[in-house]
């Protein structure tokens, strides 16, 4: 029993330490051959490195043991309380309540206020309300961005109309937008998905997918992480329009 | 180590708070309905914090601090003209940062634990016809090429609205010719390569760069290597299921 379990938590160990292996080859190669540098610090580096392992692997367990079973159980029983109320402030506020204090986001939020005081956009004095005002509509437009996602899935529209339609108020929004505030709102579209929203998001999509009549979990099921990294940029350079 | 360990245990919980608390309060007053096998959810939620503590943890000890020195050793101008002899603002001049910029991408990808949750669930709903580390490899193979077409656009100084508008139009070509049931997959893998390892490193790679570089402004042109990170995914699974979708025709025309 005990001999199984080592030999279980060994096996999933030298998956977790195979999905590493790139990263390491990558670093070594660069670090001794095309730099010709030594390592600093090589204690802490491999000790570092059996952490990210140890780390991985007690991730990728849990998602299986925690984090998806939550996702479609959610989904379940948020569809047999047949209340479409409930389901979607569910959805808005899981969107929202991961993005205000995802820390990513509010690193870029801080960048992006220097940036604007720097090029006289806005005064210093409102550059911490400017942070504030960025991070609250980058965290209502993902609220929104579950919620349109979670109602697609319930109407079973397919995905590439909504998403396109994104894409024309991207560009039309480019054209209008401040230019210090373009790459900061594309960026903002990648950074506001963090690791623990993407499987609980994924489950309840899928979830809801599987459990409405008519929908495919593969085609319907998928899709809300993609609107969760569009409408970002969207409400990122509204912003901009309407504060400069 | 060990403060260090706590305050990155402490940042996590602090991450995970607020999703507990809605879902907490979601099951008791909404649902009214306690999870099924409740036990076996919480460790399995307890594995996940602790597994991201240590992931984190061991990502700030060893990868960060080598990867974001070796980003700035690439873009020294001591060690450009060590390896090139043509002026700094030649785009050629940086070709051991393209290279970096790949080989970096693709192998951050593939340890991305978001991407593996989505592809997981990908194999598990299409009955195993996606494999995991298939969707992985293609999906990483975008993230290189993002951030070579990115690095290259720091150097020459393009409108990086362009780049990214030039990448929405072959994404929307791309949706018209191939078969429905990836899309919407194939959208999800533009936003979950970007999260834990790629940004810190991305981010280094960029700012530096673009100080180094003649004429750039590391506060405009630093930006959007993640946005690039997130088209170029698209593309590559789109690609991939167009080429799937090739493959099934032909099949049937040798078949017939």
């Amino acid at each position: 029993m005990i001999l199984r379990l080592i030999g279980n938590i060994a096996g999933k160990l030298k998956t977790s330490f195979f999905d590493l292996l790139p990263i390491i080859v990558v670093v070594v190669f660069f670090q001794t051959i095309v730099l010709q540098q030594p390592f600093p610090n090589m204690l802490e580096t491999l000790v570092g490195l059996v952490f990210v392992v140890i780390g991985l692997m007690l991730f990728v367990e849990g998602l299986e043991l925690g984090l998806f079973p939550i996702g479609e159980n959610l989904s379940y029983a948020l569809v047999k309380k047949g209340s479409l109320f409930w389901l979607l402030s569910f959805s808005f506020l899981l969107g929202f309540s991961t993005t205000i204090a995802e820390p990513a986001l509010i690193a870029v939020a801080k960048e992006a206020g220097e940036i604007a005081v720097e090029s006289d956009l806005i005064k210093p004095e409102i550059e911490s309300s400017y942070i504030l005002g960025l991070r609250i509509s980058v965290a209502i437009s993902v609220g929104l961005a579950i919620l349109i996602g979670i109602w697609r899935i319930i109407q079973g529209w397919p995905i590439y109309y909504l998403i396109i339609g994104g894409y024309v108020m991207v560009i039309v929004m480019t054209l209008f937008a401040p230019e210090e505030i373009i790459g900061i709102a594309y960026d903002a579209g990648g950074v506001t998905t963090s690791t623990i929203t993407v499987p609980l998001v994924t489950a309840l999509g899928v979830g809801l997918a599987t459990v409405i009549e008519g929908r495919s979990p593969l085609t319907d099921g998928f899709g809300l992480i993609a609107f969760a990294s569009l409408l970002p940029m969207i409400f990122v350079m509204g912003y901009g329009m309407f504060i400069f | 180590m060990l403060i260090e360990l706590g305050i990155t245990f402490l940042n996590t919980l602090r991450d995970v708070a607020p999703i507990v608390l809605l879902i907490a309060i979601f099951q008791i007053f909404i649902i009214k309905k306690s999870i099924p096998r409740l036990k076996n959810v919480i460790f399995g939620v307890v594995l996940v914090i602790f597994g991201l503590t240590f992931f984190l943890m061991g990502l700030e000890q060893a990868l960060f601090p080598v990867g974001e020195l070796m980003a700035k050793q690439l873009s020294n101008p001591e060690f450009i003209t060590k390896t090139y002899s043509g002026s700094l603002t030649d785009w050629q001049a940086y070709y051991w940062v393209y290279i970096f910029a790949a080989l970096l991408g693709f192998s951050t990808t593939i340890a991305e634990p978001s991407l593996y949750a989505v592809a997981v669930k990908a194999n598990e709903v299409s009955g195993g016809t996606i494999g995991t580390l298939y969707l992985r490899f293609v999906v990483a193979i975008g993230v290189a090429i993002a951030l070579v077409v990115g690095t290259y656009r720091i150097v020459v100084g393009d409108s990086l609205a362009t780049y990214i508008m030039v990448g929405y139009v072959i994404v929307v070509i791309q949706t018209i010719f191939v078969k429905k049931d990836l899309v919407a997959l194939a959208y999800d893998s533009g936003g979950v390569t970007t999260s834990t390892v790629t940004v810190p490193i991305v981010a280094a790679l960029g700012l530096g760069l673009s100080s180094v570089v003649p004429g750039r402004n590391p506060a405009i042109d630093g930006f959007g290597l993640i946005a690039f990170a997130s088209v170029f995914p698209m593309i590559t699974v789109l690609g991939y299921a167009q080429i799937n979708d090739l493959a099934i025709y032909f099949k049937k025309l040798s078949k017939n």
